[in-house]
């Protein structure tokens, strides 16, 4: 993310990221974690997965690790851990 | 003895691949269906409580939702139509270590097995009520429930259904529960609180849960379930502790979500030892 300042305890805070794992042929294309991410990571891929759906795919690394894909997904099919962290 | 796992960051599993039996999985619920992220805030919050996983049965009865006992992977118990909480009884009286949780359906819950609900509420059986209401009998082929709204539309009822649906917390409530909540699926996080708070709760504990059923309602209601998971954003209102004569689902005026009622009330197993086997409190 970029800053137009960078403020001034930028060293001692630390933004918590995180990475999302997408489990494709599990999914059944309801588009919720699509729908319902904070930060719009997620969008609909081309592809096609075993069943015939499209599965999401990741398109920005701004996930906030905030799991609402993982607890939100019927299908068990989305999670998200903590990358390392690391500051502004 | 299975053990609460903790999930370590950076593993490529689910974390609740420890509950769910994987064998099972992909589920039968559709594409869209809610009954799977209740199943999910279910289980989060199963691990959520740090109860041994060999203290915890869950019973189900007929109906989409009753495949939840399916596939958990700890004790479970698939049982006939509407007959979830006597089964659920018979447990907590055996073996009253047991949290005993009751995953179902609507129809199951209230149509079929609605005398069960209410004298298992009126005697306080010390059990978790997970009722997932999707408004519709949906595994027969969505004919209309007693949870369908008024003229909605259902394979039953083509030009709208003509009666009134049940208020479930207030009939809880009327029975005599110890703890009412009501969320959607979207609550993802209230919900497992919710559970959790249930599951420590003594006494019983009823928790609604809205899902959409976008096959056999959402289809003959014009509702895709994206649509249905925007009434439950934009439409829904969070009012703890309100009265429970208003919480009727009707979106027009706002559906009413929240922790209802939260009392303590000694439980029928309390009651049944202290007369008959003569136990000090």
């Amino acid at each position: 993310m970029k800053y137009w300042r960078v403020p001034l305890d930028a060293d001692e805070i630390k933004v918590v990221r995180g990475v999302v794992h997408i489990i494709e042929d599990r999914c059944k294309g309801c588009g919720y974690c699509i729908e319902y991410c904070p930060q719009g990571v997620i969008e609909f891929s081309k592809k096609f997965n075993a069943k015939g759906y499209h599965p999401p795919v990741v398109k920005a690394d701004t996930c906030l690790n905030c799991h609402y894909c993982e607890n939100l997904c019927p299908e068990f099919a989305i999670f998200s851990v903590e990358k390392t962290e690391r500051s502004l | 003895m299975t053990k609460n796992v903790k999930q370590q960051a950076g593993e490529a599993k689910h974390p609740l691949e420890d509950l769910v039996r994987m064998d099972r999985i992909p589920h039968i619920w559709c594409s869209g269906c809610g009954i799977g992220s209740v199943f999910s805030s279910c289980l989060t919050a199963i691990k959520n409580t740090g109860i041994d996983y060999s203290k915890f049965a869950m019973v189900s009865g007929i109906g989409c939702s009753g495949r939840g006992a399916g596939y958990i992977n700890i004790d479970s118990f698939h049982t006939t139509h509407g007959r979830a909480i006597p089964f659920a009884t018979g447990i907590k009286m055996a073996n009253p270590d047991i949290n005993v949780i009751v995953f179902s359906g609507d129809g199951d819950l209230f149509a079929i097995g609605g005398n069960h609900f209410i004298h298992a509420a009126r005697r306080n059986m010390d059990i978790t009520v997970i009722c997932v209401n999707n408004m519709i009998y949906g595994m027969t082929g969505g004919q209309v429930a007693a949870t369908t709204p008024y003229l909605a539309r259902s394979a039953t009822t083509e030009a709208g259904n003509p009666e009134s649906p049940f208020n479930l917390p207030l009939l809880a409530y009327a029975a005599g529960a110890t703890y009412i909540a009501r969320w959607t699926m979207l609550h993802t996080r209230d919900l497992a609180d919710a559970i959790v708070a249930a599951i420590h709760r003594k006494g019983f504990s009823f928790i609604e849960v809205l899902s959409p059923c976008p096959i056999n309602y959402g289809r003959r209601n014009k509702e895709k379930s994206i649509d249905t998971l925007k009434n439950y954003h934009d439409k829904t209102i969070i009012k703890n502790g309100a009265d429970p004569v208003t919480l009727d689902i009707d979106y027009g005026k706002g559906v009413i979500l929240g922790k209802f009622v939260d009392i303590d009330k000694p439980t029928h197993d309390e009651k049944y030892r202290k007369i008959y086997l003569r136990e000090k409190e």
